[in-house]
């Protein structure tokens, strides 16, 4: 087992290394990520190694370079696209959504499409409303894509070459707060990290609290803050498919659960899994399930109120110890002062 | 006086003559070095796109255009919002995400609007703008006004399927908007050649019959005539055109970018057409200012942009409860 300390940006670089140097047929796509290595820099020195042929830039044509992708990838090759931000998608949603997930099922299997898109995503840095966002509400609910999202080194790894090897289209989603963030992982074919499976980040006793992505830290902040509560920490890593088994499994023994989602509170993955949990262990939790999210609204730029925006640990532990002591589902911060107004 | 009269008054003082555009000019360059300065102090979070080097082009639009006609403007914005008239406070004070910003703080440094000097919300999407600014002309059309739209964008911008679309569409009905490429030669860190078969994105404009017009960017003369004309076309029912400007970003392209990816040399020949010394040289040389006026002039623009640096300092934050504000429209929550 080889083990090395690498920040989440290069680990990135280290997944998409060792899957070109493992496999011709892919290639990576996106803009500036050749010569200039990516805006993140998880792309450097690749082009040097590999070749203009397997690390393309292009022009900022996001719709043709994601649909090249998507006729590579079906005509054989298996395309790794970076998205800067993951908002620029937003320009070619249609290939992916309505063209890459379809090919399987509109051909019977026998057109399909081993893609990856990988983008950065999510809020904390300043980079205001159309920067900032995660947007994995845009892939999830699409058959025929799945959607992971990075927590660490060793996921931002292990996820990426699994995404890769994957024959269907996935997207990754990389929090751009955590690109800096520094792990000691274990690389090559024990490093990977299986797509579909969650992780449980820390075991305890009295609450389950699933989350994904940047939020993991967050939520392992918060449960550091509560000392006298006994909280088991599952990140799903896969957002679709998303791992119910080890999620029920969890709150099944601690009886509560609350989920810590970075997104808005319509429309989030958090609602599937609440809505899952709920049914499934209708009479046998101790508290109904709460749910921790940002606010519907765009993403505000300044400092204070991008912090206030965001779930913080102080807020994810008040509200789970809330949730354990009354029993009932606290309201979210915006509804309170709603109520108080 | 309410905060869109100020931008009001600053933008019809560029109607005064050319001291006061070359004096915009020179503010716009003081803001954005206060700008660097600030970014480099840790008053700025996210990124942040300079201008250094393309004032001309900004200060030339504005020159041009009438406050009711709308501009769709990119990050890249800081100095076209200061020549449309936004005060520097507003604009810094938004970069800051401060309260005094001309959206509260909310947007940031890519996110600078006033409606009244004709700025629409600018776009951090790169080509998002231009359609919009072709929905703004089809406003005009359908009213019958002889208001125009102008959509500002980049050299990179010109490879994007929405300004395609939004060009052949403007041309099949022939809409009252100018398209006015700002020709860094960079898209992010990739050389125009490299990303572009073409060296004039004017040439495009052919695909879409429409007129296409390449101007010196660093004249601010040249880039007011370029674009009063094509203005004029649009108002006379005679469709869009494209009005390519040549200019170049002394900086990178956002923050922490050195632009290491330039040629050597290529920053210090942009410089010797300096768009703030060319303008200089021709007041000095017409007879129409002294070199002690210019100093003046440069010593009241250092002073304003210290005292709005001042002011955005001492301003607080938004409050928590603008979060939540301005979603959507009150009675549709
Ligand atoms: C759809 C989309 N793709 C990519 C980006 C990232 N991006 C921001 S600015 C930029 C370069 C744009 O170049 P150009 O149009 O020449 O404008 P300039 O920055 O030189 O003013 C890129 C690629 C984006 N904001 N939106
Ligand atoms: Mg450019």
């Amino acid at each position: 087992m080889t083990t090395t300390r690498l920040r989440v940006r290069q680990a990135v670089l280290q997944a998409l290394h060792d899957e070109l140097e493992s496999d011709p047929d892919v290639v990576l796509i996106g803009e500036d990520i050749a010569a200039a290595g990516g805006v993140f820099k998880a792309t450097e020195g690749l082009v040097d190694t590999f070749g203009p042929k397997r690390v393309i830039d292009t022009p900022i044509s996001e719709m043709g370079f994601l649909g090249a992708a998507v006729g590579a990838a079906a005509t054989g090759l298996k395309p790794v696209v970076e998205m800067m931000f993951i908002e620029f998608i937003g320009v070619a949603l249609d290939q992916l959504t309505t063209q890459a997930a379809r090919f399987r099922y509109l051909s019977r299997g026998r057109v399909t499409v081993p893609l990856v898109v990988r983008g950065s995503a999510g809020a904390g840095l300043g980079f205001g409303a159309q920067h900032s966002q995660m947007l994995d509400h845009w892939f999830r609910g699409n058959a025929g894509l799945k959607v992971c999202v990075v927590s660490n080194a060793q996921n931002a790894y292990g996820l990426l070459r699994s995404a890769i090897r994957d024959p269907d289209p996935v997207v990754v989603l990389e929090p751009r707060v955590l690109y800096g963030e520094r792990q000691e992982l274990v690389v090559g074919e024990e490093g990977i990290v299986p797509l579909g499976k969650a992780r449980t980040v820390r075991e305890g006793g009295d609450v389950t609290v699933v989350t994904a992505g940047a939020m993991v830290p967050v939520v392992e902040q918060a449960a550091a803050l509560m000392s006298d509560t006994s909280v088991e920490i599952v990140d799903l890593q896969t957002l679709v498919p998303w791992d119910t088994d080890t999620v029920v499994a969890s709150t099944a023994s601690t009886g509560r659960l609350v989920v810590v989602e970075e997104g808005p509170w319509t429309g989030g993955w958090s609602n599937d899994v609440a809505a899952h949990v709920s049914s499934e262990l209708f009479g046998r939790l101790r508290a109904p399930v709460a749910r921790v999210t940002c606010p519907d609204a765009p993403i505000p730029h300044s400092g204070p109120l991008e912090a206030r925006y965001l779930p913080s640990p102080e807020y994810v532990a008040e509200q789970t110890t809330r949730l354990i002591t009354t029993g009932r589902a606290p309201l979210p911060w915006w509804a309170e002062e709603e109520k108080v107004q | 006086m309410s905060a869109d009269d100020v931008s009001l008054k600053r933008r019809q003082a560029l109607q005064d003559g050319p001291v006061q555009r070359l004096e915009r000019m020179m503010e716009i360059r003081r803001v954005e070095e206060s700008v660097l300065e600030l970014f480099n102090d840790g008053y700025v979070r996210g990124s942040t796109h300079l201008a250094i080097g393309q004032e001309a082009v900004a200060v030339g639009l504005a020159a041009a255009a009438r406050p009711t006609d709308m501009v769709a403007c990119t990050y890249r914005g800081h100095g076209t919002a200061l020549a449309l008239g936004l005060p520097p406070e507003a604009v810094i004070g938004e970069i800051c995400g401060r309260q005094v910003g001309c959206t509260d703080g909310l947007g940031g440094s890519m996110h600078l609007v006033e409606p009244d000097v004709g700025l629409l919300p600018t776009f951090a999407i790169v080509g998002a703008g231009i359609p919009v600014a072709t929905g703004a002309a089809l406003t005009a059309w359908v009213r019958g006004t002889d208001d125009a739209a102008v959509a500002v964008f980049g050299d990179g911008t010109a490879n994007i399927g929405a300004f395609h679309e939004s060009l052949n569409m403007a041309a099949t009905m022939k809409l009252p908007v100018v398209f006015l490429c700002e020709n860094n030669l960079y898209g992010e860190y990739s050389r125009i050649d490299r990303t572009t078969p073409v060296a004039d994105i004017a040439d495009r404009a052919a695909a879409y019959a429409m007129p296409g017009v390449v101007v010196d960017g660093q004249d601010v003369d040249a880039v007011t005539a370029a674009i009063g004309e094509a203005l004029a076309r649009a108002r006379a029912g005679e469709g869009p055109t494209l009005v390519e400007a040549k200019t170049y970003r002394y900086s990178g392209h956002s923050r922490t970018d050195a632009g290491a990816y330039r040629p050597d040399g290529e920053l210090d020949q942009w410089k010797q057409r300096d768009p703030i010394e060319l303008g200089t040289a021709r007041l000095l040389e017409s007879g129409i200012a002294t070199q002690e006026d210019v100093a003046a002039l440069e010593a009241s623009v250092a002073e304003r942009v210290q005292a709005a640096v001042d002011i955005v300092l001492a301003s607080p934050h938004p409050d928590e409860t603008e979060i939540l504000r301005h979603v959507l429209a009150p009675a549709n929550r």
